[in-house]
């Protein structure tokens, strides 16, 4: 009934369809595997893509070759670029997208993907021959085989959904959880752990009144995620900011006894940075309000996403509370929020390629790492993928560099610090985000992504493009020279500074009151020389003049840094030698296997005099 | 970021001589710059000319300030115990000069060395082979173990609550700038630039003193240098004696005995004194003699205390008023000492009542007394008061030095209006500098304070 297949992808979420998408691209034949055909690539969560840190993983991804980018920007219905104010490193584009849209859009770029197979049923186990995994079972005990399987589980590993008192398993609310496959991979020697996250109420568009909140417009030139020729938005439709106040938090409290969370039934440890209301309110007692988005869940559909109101309580208490909130006050609930508890596996046990440690051609990618976002899921699932497929056909794997991409971040510090609770990319821990930029992702990454096969000729020829135009621009505006008389009275008008002598363009575009946009009206001549430029090219150029010395200062500290990860350490090295490493340094060194110096520096409990010993050892 | 392993294009400095003991310290320098570092604060011979495998005379300098008389060997790569350029430093043997080299060679350019670290850039360079590892590995384990418990003993004074008071507000100033960059869709409020700026000033501040009391701290650490001086014959190697209570400095009726200078230390009550007998000062024909009293009146000026002694029996109150005068005129704190006051009638005595006068007699248990309490009296009214943190370590000081130049481009970033991402580069590298110090500092605990005091999150 099957063929042999090279690689399994088991869910078909956002991690499982990039796994899916990347493997089949490069060349081997997929089975994607899903309990349920028509929930491929379904938003969980809140129905928006992007966000600060989050919208520069989704770039990196579409930069390599990766689908996410694409179908984000085919069904999304409003995008922002947030942190405008903040610096260009800041920038981060996050869109709201067609919940509907966007499933649909990722199900037909599968279909169209020629060796991707599918296949609606429950995984239930792995088959392992001799630490390496060789197929799946299914739960009408069907065997399935493979060369490699990525397991992209998401909440669904023994997914227990809460609300209020009540509690029954399920992977989202209305799906069913998986069984089986925790209690095998732990008695192959797998450690797992319990986690949770939640989810705000679904209400009724028709049964809000809007004038009573803020809107919340896209921008007015939206951009978009893909560097390839995705349409842009032409029509948008907004969000809304309202509060909740006093009266709201009254209510919530009164359920506070039959909350699973404060009554101790949910073991699983929830993400810090998305609390729940109740949560919100109970740790931050002294505010007054806290703000809720109202978010539309697609271009026709009358269902609204209440960003802001996740919460496991009661569901009267939870209607009863959003009645008090301005604007909600005659509101229809489609769905209760609901908290749920899932399955992971602490990353610790894997690899830089997501590989397990304990089976051969095993890979994790998602949820199931302890991480939450679509973003997170999708780039490991990404990586999961190729790296799945490179290790099959012997080639090198793909492990991108802290100072490479923001994918490289996560997957570091998931393998080497592993997580307490579920892991959201910020910007905070990247420690060279000036270089890791949503404007140059297709330039710190294509290359590599059509190098291994995966991103297309065309992108290639792009980010070339780009890259030779940013450079002759960047060369001429070092020479080309503006002189008093010329520009003195259009700087006056934006009340810099005015020049004595003649200057070069570069060293007016360094002045922080003057933008490139500013050079244009400043002359006609340069005005007309600049409109030649993309107006990608000239962002790049803006951006590399401005922040030269930083940018400067981050590439000395990554070369600095990175010096460590020239010195490879031999799989299997036996840390026990060492008598001279601190006790908890051998047994961290031990247990997580790093395969660089620079990787075992980061490894807290590592101390440098460690690092100096393993040095010694290794002999260079 | 624990990172500095990497950084073997580094110069780097030590003492390669046992510290504290020894006539002669040597002070090795390894690394590409080794040679031009040295070059920089040796005045002699043009040392980026030299030949591999020479030694040179000449002198350490500070600007214009003379550190001490040196010999340099330089060893040019690959002819070195570490294979790469090295330059040996060989000086007297104080802990003073030797730590004031070092620092100006830090100064420079230099970083100082890490526990075994000369022994490890040998090994890597192949000057070993590969048996010999676990000698060196436990050498650094074993060094960095006693670099830890020095730490840790510097830790226990105020210096420890003085850096994590400081990381605190350093790690609150980063998380206000985080907390913009990552949460700027949030419903929180944003400190505002004038607090930013007030705040990292302050951090700058505290910075700045605790870097200038490494001046103080190493004066503590080495003694108090304390000039006795006064006319020949006045008593001065006498009162040393007396405070030593041992023969140390020789002692004769012949007046200009002591020609060069007796250095002693003593602690009293729990502070060093580093004292220093020198020759008389009077106008000599003896060339020997005037060589002595023009350094005697060089070691005065930098002096922290000086202690003038007058001969009761032989001087005249207005000798001793014009002494007072100059010595004021110096401007460095000093306790002026009547001595032989066995000697003298009390109708002599009484002329010299105007003055503040300790009244000693070199040799009575009693009047040493008073003249200790004087002593403590003096320093405890200087700026050497106990209470305000200290810096003594070496390695602190150059920790202490980066914060402040990170501190420095954030207040630069701030004037010229740079964006937060740009400036939130800059407060972590003070806050990894700090880190050095205390221990690591990660992201972690940016975000940890960031949802401990913010409400974050959809």
């Amino acid at each position: 009934m099957f063929i042999e297949y090279d690689i399994i992808v088991v869910g078909a979420g956002h991690a499982g369809c990039e796994a899916a998408y990347a493997a089949a691209q490069m060349g081997s034949k997929v089975l994607l595997a899903t309990m349920n055909m028509n929930t491929i690539a379904q938003m969980s969560c809140n129905p928006a893509m992007g966000g600060v840190a989050k919208g520069q993983i989704v770039r990196e991804i579409d930069a390599l070759g990766g689908m996410s980018g694409i179908v984000s920007d085919r069904s999304m219905i409003q995008f922002r670029m947030l942190n405008k104010s903040k610096g260009a490193a800041m920038w981060s584009p996050r869109s709201q997208n067609d919940r509907m849209l966007f499933s649909n859009e990722w199900r037909m770029a599968l279909e169209n993907t020629p060796n991707v197979d599918f296949w609606q049923e429950m995984i239930t186990g792995i088959i392992v021959e001799q630490n390496r995994v060789i197929g799946v079972e299914t739960s009408l005990g069907l065997q399935i085989k493979a060369k490699s399987v990525i397991l992209t589980n998401g909440t669904f590993l023994n997914g227990l959904i809460h609300i209020g008192e009540k509690q029954f398993g399920g992977g989202r609310t209305g799906e069913r959880a998986a069984k089986g496959l925790t209690e095998q991979l732990v008695q192959l020697g797998f450690e797992s752990g319990r986690m949770k996250t939640g989810t705000p109420p679904r209400v009724d568009g028709r049964s809000l009144d809007y004038t009573k909140m803020e809107e919340q417009a896209g921008d007015l030139k939206p951009g978009k995620f893909s560097y390839t020729n995705t349409p842009r938005l032409t029509k948008q439709r907004s969000c809304y900011i309202t509060y909740t106040n006093r009266s709201v938090h009254e209510i919530l409290e009164t359920g506070f006894d039959k909350s699973p969370m404060f009554a101790g039934r949910i073991k699983g440890i929830g993400p810090r940075y998305c609390p729940s209301i109740e949560d919100k309110i109970n740790r931050f007692a002294e505010r007054e309000r806290h703000q809720i988005f109202v978010e539309p869940e697609g271009w026709n559909t009358v269902e609204i996403y209440v960003n802001g109101f996740s919460t496991s309580l009661p569901e009267n208490i939870q209607y009863e509370a959003l009645t008090r909130i301005p604007g909600f006050e005659q509101v229809k609930m489609f769905r209760p929020g609901y908290a749920i508890e899932y399955d992971y596996f602490p990353p610790t046990q894997l690899k830089l390629t997501l590989e397990t440690k304990v089976i051969d051609h095993l890979y994790f990618a998602g949820q199931i790492n302890g991480t939450t976002g679509y973003e997170e899921a999708a780039c490991q699932g990404l990586m999961a993928g190729i790296n799945a497929h490179q290790k099959i056909n012997e080639l090198e794997a793909l492990v991108l560099k802290r100072s490479e991409a923001y994918i490289g971040v996560l997957i570091d510090d998931l393998i080497n610090k592993g997580t307490e609770e579920p892991y959201r990319m910020f910007t905070s821990r990247a420690e060279f985000r000036i270089l890791l930029r949503q404007d140059n992702a297709d330039v710190r990454l294509t290359e590599t992504g059509h190098k291994i096969g995966l991103a297309s000729d065309e992108r290639l020829d792009k980010v070339m493009d780009k890259k030779n135009e940013t450079a002759r621009l960047l060369n001429d505006l070092k020479h080309k020279k503006v002189t008093p008389t010329q520009i003195n009275e259009s700087l006056t008008n934006l009340q810099t500074a005015t020049i004595k002598e003649k200057l070069a363009v570069e060293k007016l575009l360094k002045r922080p009151e003057i933008d490139i946009q500013n050079l244009t009206s400043i002359d006609p001549s340069l005005a007309d020389y600049l409109h030649g430029f993309e107006e990608e090219v000239l962002q790049q150029a803006e951006i590399l003049i401005k922040y030269d010395n930083y940018i400067e200062k981050e590439k000395q500290l990554v070369k600095k840094i990175e010096g460590l990860e020239d010195y490879k350490i031999k799989p299997g090295f036996d840390y026990s030698l060492l008598t001279s490493l601190s006790a908890e340094a051998r047994e961290k060194l031990t247990r997580i296997q790093p395969e660089t110096l620079g990787q075992a520096a980061r490894i807290s409990g590592v101390s440098p005099a460690d690092i100096s010993i393993i040095l010694v050892y290794l002999g260079k | 970021m624990k990172n500095e392993i990497a950084s073997s294009q580094d110069t780097i400095v030590a003492l390669a001589t046992p510290a504290g003991i020894g006539a002669i310290g040597v002070i090795r320098l390894s690394g590409n710059n080794a040679i031009t570092i040295s070059n920089e604060v040796f005045k002699g011979k043009d040392l980026s000319k030299a030949a591999s495998h020479t030694i040179h005379f000449g002198t350490i300098r500070d600007g214009e300030k003379v550190l001490d008389e040196v010999l340099v060997s330089v060893f040019i790569a690959p002819k070195s115990f570490t294979k790469e350029n090295v330059v040996e430093i060989s000086c007297h043997g104080s802990n003073y000069i030797i730590r004031q080299i070092i620092q100006l060679l830090v100064k420079t350019g230099a970083r100082l060395a890490q526990p075994g670290e000369f022994t490890k850039r040998a090994f890597l360079h192949g000057q070993f082979d590969l048996p010999q590892a676990e000698a060196v590995a436990d050498l650094i384990a074993a060094d960095s173990e006693a670099a830890h418990k020095a730490a840790l003993n510097q830790m226990r004074g105020g210096f420890s609550q003085e850096i994590s008071a400081l990381r605190e507000k350093l790690i609150h100033f980063a998380s206000m700038i985080e907390l913009e960059l990552d949460f700027g869709e949030e419903d929180v409020e944003f400190a505002s630039r004038e607090a930013l700026h007030a705040l990292v000033n302050e951090l700058k501040a505290v910075i700045t003193s605790l870097i200038a009391s490494f001046d103080l701290g190493n004066v503590i650490k080495n003694g108090v240098p304390t000039v006795i001086a006064g006319k020949p014959n006045a008593g001065k190697s006498t009162l040393l004696n007396a405070l030593l209570n041992e023969e140390k400095a020789i002692v004769s009726d012949i007046p200009g005995t002591t020609r060069d200078f007796i250095e002693d230390e003593i602690n009293i009550e729990g502070i060093s004194f580093r004292f220093i007998d020198t020759a008389g000062l009077r106008d000599t024909t003896d060339e020997i003699e005037a060589i002595g009293v023009e350094r005697t009146q060089e070691k005065m000026k930098q002096a922290s205390l000086i202690i003038y002694m007058v001969d009761l029996a032989a001087a005249s109150p207005v000798e001793v008023g014009q002494e007072i005068n100059r010595l004021e005129n110096l401007g460095i704190p000093f306790i002026m000492v009547g001595n032989k006051v066995d000697r003298v009638s009390t109708d002599q005595l009484e002329a010299f009542n105007t003055f503040d006068l300790i009244l000693l007699s070199a040799l009575d248990k009693a009047s040493l007394e008073s003249l200790r309490q004087k002593i403590l009296e003096i320093v405890h009214l200087d700026s050497f008061k106990t209470g305000n943190t200290i810096v003594t370590n070496l390695r602190h000081y150059e920790s202490l030095l980066k914060t402040k130049q990170a501190l420095d481009d954030v207040i630069q970033g701030i004037n010229n209006q740079v964006t937060n991402d740009l400036l939130a580069l800059d407060i972590r590298t003070a806050l990894h500098h700090l880190g050095e110090i205390t221990g690591d500092i990660t992201t972690d605990d940016l975000l940890a304070n960031i949802f401990g005091k913010f409400c974050i999150g959809k």
